[in-house]
């Protein structure tokens, strides 16, 4: 969230109900999803999305580096989220400051939730997210990420995590906000969602909003989660789905 | 039928198993994998990810620490095991187990125990388990095993027959070959072709035909008998009636290389 | 798949096929993989490429900013040149403070550029001893499959050739303007393996080296930085006969760098 200032703010919203590029209010920006593009990680996802690049990988379940984080009844969920010092206008000094290391962490709580951890006592899985071009949305478009590559690393889990941020701009609540929708909006709420329950793993608010105006974020950012759901398990699908002459009709 | 992990699965009321979890009465994936009905359990085996061991899969690892009284082995698992000396066929003493094995050393050995805690207890004692001389390891992913071993060891029978390799494969994706230097090349290049291409239909003739395009003029037939792999005969096919713990399929022979004395 | 502890058997075999002139992969000793360029693959760096060498990928993105000269050279920009080996590019990096192999990859890609003078530095100078551009090459290491040098150096100059200095943006200038590239280095790895000597090792390869020597040419003829790496050893014939090799690899590169994908 940027401050809105004296600086000028561009018109968010036009009087048809169209945002800065075009789209409705309920509209996401485009997202392509490829499932293991990398070759030494067990795991691994790239997920453009908007203007935003991002890279997962997973490592593991595998033997715990530092031993002391090593848990008796389950595995131990490490998650990096790291910004490349080009991924965003104003160079980014590399290395993990506040704002990565919060992310990191909420991100791999959300993935605690919902991976089967007690199948692998005293390991570690460990998540890495790069983002390589940011635009508003990276936490959620990395949680796609890491979350594709944990299936493509065969880690068993509940469901998939879809994620989406739902913001307010113009006074309306939009989803899926892009830069400049983030810098001048009024609020931003990220969310990841558990399709199998129905609940959710990973939730934030920046900004003010109503109650009434809260009820209409959720309902459209799990909207929004169904759709990204999808093409999760498409780029899944594509990567594994054995041609339909073999073994298929058994 | 591929399934993703929170897909529900139609059980037809068999019992959820590997794979699978259940939650107000119904099914739903926890892997990606191959819906694969064996009753009475429903289970989904994973398509990727590391190997996961299960007591007499006979597996290649490599020694990655050696400590006075057993030897920690890198097979691809989750976690490290343990072999311990008395798990070997030599008289080990306490502080000489770096005399027999070393780090980097490759050795076939057989899951024996799985604990709660997911400690993998491994041994070398058995028939044609032992220390690797010689040859190379390739990787494939762990899933693809079976396809490499083919339906009642087709696939592994038609490789060495075409090369005259000797291959072990382990359970856990790692395949030891031995043979001349182009014997190996040919032989890791039909591995890889399976590791990424098994799913297609037709493999055993593209492994075939590639094989006779390559085959070099001077060097033909085996050299000696090929060796037996250390493969478990596990058909792969989804939906196929195979009792889940394949305690009926036949053999689990480890590959030639006995444990030789060190000096 | 995940890297485990390297076999030894493995280490000999790649050895013993050395001894042939034969590699793992096919390749000839002389040989690179294959090399893929997409420039520009970051929109929000003033200059990029993604560069593959086999199954090894890195992201280079050049960033310019204004800042202030070192009192040493006050009429010339600022270079700096930072590798990131992170850990999603290969099982045995781990998280934490930046590792000696990545500062040597930094240190050693920031040679070439430096002494090969890739950049025009006085062009980056705005007011003397007062105001000049810093010109910061990040390179992001992805997937590792050896020769982290040749390619991210390979990524950094394919960046650099097509940046720009953002100066309307800065309110430094009127327009923005391509930045000023004098010379193009192009670094090429070797490794000892026995008594053959093979270009771009992959992984595996590195593993197995007794000896690593990279030598960074220009198109001028210049050997513009050296880096003997690994445990092993070079004969004086060895290294001249490196650096003979790594002038025509460099010039088929450096075509590449500049025309982008092969």
């Amino acid at each position: 969230m940027g401050s809105v200032g004296a600086k000028e703010v561009p018109v968010l919203l036009s009087p048809e109900g169209l945002r800065i590029d075009g789209r409705k209010l309920d509209e996401l920006r485009p997202i392509r999803i490829e499932a293991g593009p990398l070759h030494q990680a067990d795991g691994s996802a790239f997920v453009e999305w908007g203007a935003n690049k991002v890279m997962a990988a997973v490592y593991g379940p595998r033997e715990v580096h530092p031993r002391h984080l090593q848990q008796n009844d389950k595995a131990v969920i490490q998650c990096r989220y790291n910004m490349a010092a080009f991924s965003v206008d104003e160079r980014k000094r590399p290395g993990l400051d506040r704002r990565s290391q919060e992310i990191s962490k909420v991100i791999g709580e959300a993935f605690e939730s919902v991976v089967f951890a007690e199948e692998f006592p005293r390991t570690s899985i460990d998540v890495y997210i790069e983002v390589l071009q940011a635009n508003a949305g990276t936490r959620c478009a990395g949680l796609v990420a890491a979350s594709v590559a944990l299936a493509d690393a065969g880690i068993p889990m509940v469901d998939l995590l879809p994620a989406v941020a739902v913001g307010k701009v113009g006074g309306a609540i939009a989803l899926d906000l892009k830069k400049e929708e983030d810098n001048y909006g009024e609020a931003d709420l990220p969310m990841a969602l558990v399709p199998q329950s129905g609940r959710l793993v990973l939730l934030q608010m920046e900004g003010h909003m109503t109650e009434e105006e809260l009820s209409r974020s959720l309902e459209l950012g799990v909207q929004g989660c169904q759709v990204i759901y999808e093409k999760m398990k498409a780029a899944l699908r594509d990567k594994y789905s054995p041609r339909p002459t073999e073994g298929g009709a058994a | 039928m591929l399934v993703l992990p929170g897909e529900e699965i139609d059980s037809h009321g068999l019992k959820p198993g590997p794979g699978t979890y259940r939650v107000g009465g119904k099914v739903y994936a926890s892997v990606l994998g191959l819906l694969s009905p064996r009753p009475p359990i429903v289970q989904v085996v994973a398509l990727s990810g590391r190997y996961i061991p299960h007591p007499r899969d006979v597996v290649v690892g490599i020694v990655t620490d050696v400590q006075s009284t057993f030897w920690l082995l890198d097979i691809g698992a989750p976690r490290w095991a343990p072999l311990h000396m008395t798990g070997t066929p030599w008289k080990v003493d306490i502080g000489e187990t770096d005399r027999y094995l070393r780090v980097g050393d490759a050795v076939v050995v057989e899951v024996e125990s799985l604990e709660a805690t997911g400690r993998i207890g491994v041994t070398m004692n058995g028939e044609r388990l032992g220390k690797l001389e010689g040859g190379t390891i390739v990787h494939i992913s762990p899933a693809r095993v079976p396809r490499v071993v083919g339906r009642g060891g087709s696939m592994i029978e038609t490789i060495t027959r075409h090369t005259g390799a000797k291959v072990a494969v382990g359970q856990n994706g790692r395949v030891w070959v031995d043979g001349t230097p182009e014997t190996i090349r040919r032989v890791s290049e039909v591995l890889r072709m399976i590791d990424e291409d098994g799913q297609r239909p037709g493999l055993t003739e593209r492994v075939e035909s590639y094989l006779l395009a390559t085959m070099p003029t001077t060097e033909r037939g085996p050299e000696e008998p090929p060796r037996e792999s250390a493969h478990r005969d596990v058909p792969e096919d989804e939906g196929l009636p195979v009792p889940a713990g394949d305690e009926e399929t036949e053999t689990d022979e480890g590959p030639g290389e006995p444990g030789s004395e060190p000096p | 798949m995940s890297a485990e502890a390297a076999a030894e058997i493995r280490t000999t075999h790649i050895l013993d096929l050395a001894a042939e002139g034969k590699r793992l992969d096919g390749r000839s000793p002389d040989e690179y993989r294959p090399i893929r360029i997409e420039p520009g693959f970051v929109a929000t760096a003033d200059g990029s490429a993604l560069v593959r060498v086999g199954d090894t990928t890195v992201v280079a993105g050049i960033k310019l900013e204004p800042g202030k000269p070192f009192p040493d050279t006050p009429n010339a920009g600022v270079l700096t040149t930072n590798a990131e080996l992170i850990p999603l590019s290969n099982a045995m990096f781990e998280p934490g403070p930046p590792q000696p192999g990545a500062i040597e990859v930094s240190r050693v890609v920031d040679r070439a550029i430096r002494a090969a003078e890739t950049i025009d530095l006085t062009k980056l100078c705005v007011t003397p001893g007062e105001k000049s551009w810093v010109c910061y090459t990040d390179v992001h290491v992805i997937d590792h499959d050896g020769n982290l040098i040749d390619a991210s150096l390979l990524a950094a100059v394919a960046a650099l050739t097509r940046a720009t200095v953002p100066a309307k943006r800065f309110g430094i200038a009127e327009a923005d303007y391509p930045l000023a590239i004098q010379h193009v280095p192009i670094e090429c790895t070797f490794v000892r393996l026995g008594d053959t000597i093979v270009v771009d090792p992959s992984f595996d390869e590195e593993q197995a080296a007794q000896g690593r020597l990279t030598v960074a040419t220009d198109e001028v003829g210049r050997i513009v930085a050296m880096q003997k790496g690994l445990v092993g050893a070079f004969s004086p014939d060895d290294v001249k006969e490196i650096a003979r090799r790594a002038f025509r690899h460099g010039e088929r590169l450096r075509a590449l760098a500049r025309g982008g994908s092969a």
